[in-house]
């Protein structure tokens, strides 16, 4: 074990490079030809190919996905688990370029936000429009996971509301609602339309919804209705009394080119759960913290489809080595590569004005992308992963760079640059001997704030199954869980703590003390 | 390549301004090998610009600056350089490196030995008066008079024929200028060479150079031995500036 150490960290070197090198690479294919569709392709399915799960991050997402793998699994296929992948752009991209293979998906979440129709058509017009796309949607699992409104029991009691209409009386209600859900058509615009409804809605991460709800911070989210959570902290669900919301009926979402044996042993859960029962499997999960594995494995034997209960461990705690290593390995990636193409065009720029500022202008533009809409960006690209992750993390860490690189270099003190001249250094001396040595304190509080955000930032980049620290975050977001949110958060604060000292070493060992308050004589 | 007998610095109908503003139309003037040579004059006359022409870091509009005979090759700047030694008012000293690093940064480019960059600073600290012990030492840990002495050594290392020094006697105080004054007049004697400083001081131009010129703004006034300066001004604006001295 204690060989272990030394020969982690050159794994680790040698998967960052690994991870280097595979963005240039990606990069030269990605110039080099045209993306081509892999869900068009239609050929024999492998037999050593695994089928590539994905699922939304949300509880039911995880135990859906998990009960697909099984199921898989038994069928003997080998199986990879992407699960918690953000929200249905990432999920449907992912599956859209061949990243995925399958993941759950509603109906109602199908037509409006994939498919964009103003309705819900019938199965099997869904299916067909799907084909279109080479993905397929196998027949639905049973129950209808449609949108709902929750309040807390006693609020709703008291003030006389059991109806979504009801509301509109009580314009002081403050409300919350998850971003998707105030942006989509089909959610809060449609309904407030249809019932008349005053209020302004405030976006919230469903995660946090609840506890908000719970602790009267809000007095009403949209919810869905198979959340175990609704009973949990004993909310109540709004009855839609005209019938606003579609049917969102859980579907596995496939890509066509699937085997039929695959296929016929997803539709082996086909009509085996309804509201209730889901809303329980949700329940044990988030109130036993059980693992989804554990869940799923247990429904699947007593639905009969496998006759074993699998031995699962447990421990959600078992994986901080591997997500800490993960999150260097994104970091450092990403700050390597950002380094190695932001210096050098810093030194390429920063004599001429106009461009410098034109470099400036477009790193700060790709700066302002919301860091979740830019890890989106990057899927058709990229696909999902680490690859597209560090990518995108490069992109942010460029402005800090770039910034600081320039503002280090046009700096340092003119008259001694001119007396560099002067004596005869060449261009490439002056910079080597006098330049850079002057620039480099500026130079590295660049790349510690890039170094820093990226910390940050990449625990978003689990949102695109990259791993790293953002994993238990996402997973406990999902679970209502804040022992598992801190359990990421605390190590990214750690880690981000850990960089700032580190860098503050590097300076005091590469920059004599007096450089520190910069003189000149 | 250099001619031996060419003068050390020679301008031939020289053309400059600044952003659209004339300053030289067409000088001529020879500066001597092997004597210190003053530009004077007020602020703005142009001597300064005049110095930064003969290394290049200025560029003309049009004519021709000659070193040695031989015209600038503003292709291959830095090796001319290395051979025209160069100090400014401000000094200049580089913060991140030693007094030695300073000194040799030249020498050190140029691979000369060890042994040869010591023997070279031992000779030109003696004739400074500079402690050997400066030079661990980083700039912001000596004196302003040490760091005016420390720039010269460093752009006389590599015993460049021709020094250009740009008011390299005036950032310190009057007495501190005397020994200096007296340092490089014994360097000079020592190790002469071709000089061109620029000063606005009339009494260090009078008591340090062989050749004076006077400037106003653009034009040569008078380009004369001190004592004919100081005997016969050429005309009523030299007269002044001799008698604007303290």
């Amino acid at each position: 074990m204690m060989t272990s150490i030394p020969l982690r960290a050159r794994a680790a070197l040698t998967n960052m490079l690994l991870i280097v090198g595979l963005l240039l690479a990606s990069l030269g294919t990605l110039l080099a030809s045209p993306a081509t569709m892999a869900a068009e392709e239609v050929a024999e399915w492998p037999a050593d190919k695994p089928i590539v799960i994905g699922s939304k991050a949300d509880r039911e997402g995880y135990l859906l996905g998990e009960m697909f793998a099984q199921v898989l699994e038994d069928a003997g296929y080998t199986v990879e688990r992407r699960l918690g992948l953000g929200q249905t752009i990432i999920t449907y991209q992912g599956l859209a370029e061949g990243e995925l293979d399958v993941y759950p998906e509603y109906t109602g979440t199908l037509a409006h936000a994939i498919l964009k129709l103003d309705n819900v058509p019938s199965l099997e017009k869904l299916d067909a429009l799907s084909r279109e796309r080479g993905l397929k949607v196998l027949k639905p699992l049973g129950f209808n996971n449609t949108y709902a409104i929750s309040m807390r029991r006693d609020q709703a009691e008291s003030l006389g509301i059991a109806t979504i209409g009801d509301l509109a009386a009580h314009p002081e209600l403050s409300l919350a609602m998850s971003h998707e859900f105030v942006k989509r058509s089909d959610g809060w615009p449609g309904l407030a339309a249809a019932y008349d409804l005053p209020q302004v809605p405030r976006g919230i991460e469903h995660g946090i919804a609840y506890q908000a709800l719970r602790e009267s911070k809000i007095d009403g989210t949209d919810a869905y209705s198979t959340e175990g959570d609704i009973k949990r902290f004993d909310f109540v669900l709004l009855e839609d009394d005209k019938g606003y919301f579609p049917e969102y009926l859980a579907v596995p979402f496939v890509n066509a080119a699937l085997p039929e044996k695959a296929v016929a042993a997803l539709n082996q859960l086909a009509g085996s759960l309804d509201e209730d029962s889901m809303q329980a499997l949700n329940a044990e999960v988030s109130t036993d913290e059980k693992s989804f594995a554990q869940v799923a494995s247990r429904f699947i034997q007593e639905q009969g489809i496998t006759s074993e209960q699998r031995v699962v461990s447990g421990a959600k705690w078992d994986k901080l080595g591997t997500n800490l290593i993960e999150h260097l390995q994104l970091t450092l990636s990403a700050l390597l590569l950002a380094c190695l193409v932001g210096l050098p065009l810093s030194l390429l720029v920063y004599r001429n004005p106009k461009v410098s500022r034109v470099v400036l202008y477009v790193t700060g533009l790709l700066q302002t992308i919301p860091s979740i809409a830019l890890l989106a960006l990057m899927i058709p690209l990229f696909g999902i992963g680490v690859v597209p992750a560090v990518i995108a993390l490069f992109v942010y860490s460029l402005l800090p760079i770039i910034r600081s690189a320039i503002t280090a270099l046009l700096t340092v003190d003119p008259l001694l640059v001119k007396v560099a001249r002067g004596m005869g250094l060449t261009r490439r001396e002056q910079l080597r001997h006098v330049i850079l040595p002057l620039a480099t304190p500026n130079l590295l509080t660049g790349i510690k704030t890039a170094a820093i955000i990226n910390i940050g930032t990449a625990t978003l980049a689990a949102f695109i199954g990259a791993g790293g620290l953002g994993e238990p975050i996402v997973t406990g977001l999902s679970l209502n869980d804040y022992d598992l949110v801190l359990y990421g958060a605390i190590p990214a604060a750690l880690l981000a703590i850990c960089a700032e000292l580190l860098f503050e070493l590097f300076e005091r060992m590469v920059i004599p003390a007096h450089m520190r308050g910069l003189k000149t004589r | 390549m250099s001619d031996d007998s060419a003068p050390a610095v020679r301008f031939s109908d020289l053309h400059k301004g600044f952003s659209g503003q004339r300053l030289f139309e067409g000088i001529d003037l020879e500066l001597p090998r092997d004597r210190i040579t003053a530009l004077v004059g007020a602020s703005g006359c142009g001597k300064s610009t005049l110095l930064q022409l003969i290394n290049g870091l200025i560029r003309p509009d049009a004519g021709k600056v000659e070193v040695f005979g031989a015209a600038v090759d503003y292709t291959n700047l830095p090796v001319m350089r290395r051979r025209i030694g160069y100090a400014v008012q401000q000094i200049g000293l580089f913060p991140h490196l030693s007094v030695r690093d300073n000194i040799a940064i030249l020498a050190d480019r140029e691979k000369w030995e060890e042994s040869r960059v010591k023997a070279r600073i031992e000779r030109l600290f003696a004739m400074m008066d500079l402690d050997l012990a400066l030079l661990t030492r980083y700039p912001h840990e000596i004196s302003g008079g040490q760091a005016q002495r420390v720039g010269l050594c460093r752009a006389m290392m590599l015993e460049p024929p021709l020094l250009l020094l740009d008011e390299a006697f005036s950032a310190v105080d009057p007495i501190t200028r005397i020994e200096v004054h007296a340092q490089f007049q014994r360097m000079q004697q020592e190790e002469p060479r071709s000089v061109v400083m620029v000063t606005h001081d009339m009494n260090e131009a009078l008591s340090l150079s062989d050749h004076m010129v006077v400037m106003a703004p653009g034009v040569v006034l008078q380009a004369a031995s001190p004592d004919i300066i100081a005997k016969a001004p050429a005309d009523e604006r030299v007269a002044r500036l001799l008698e604007a001295r303290a």
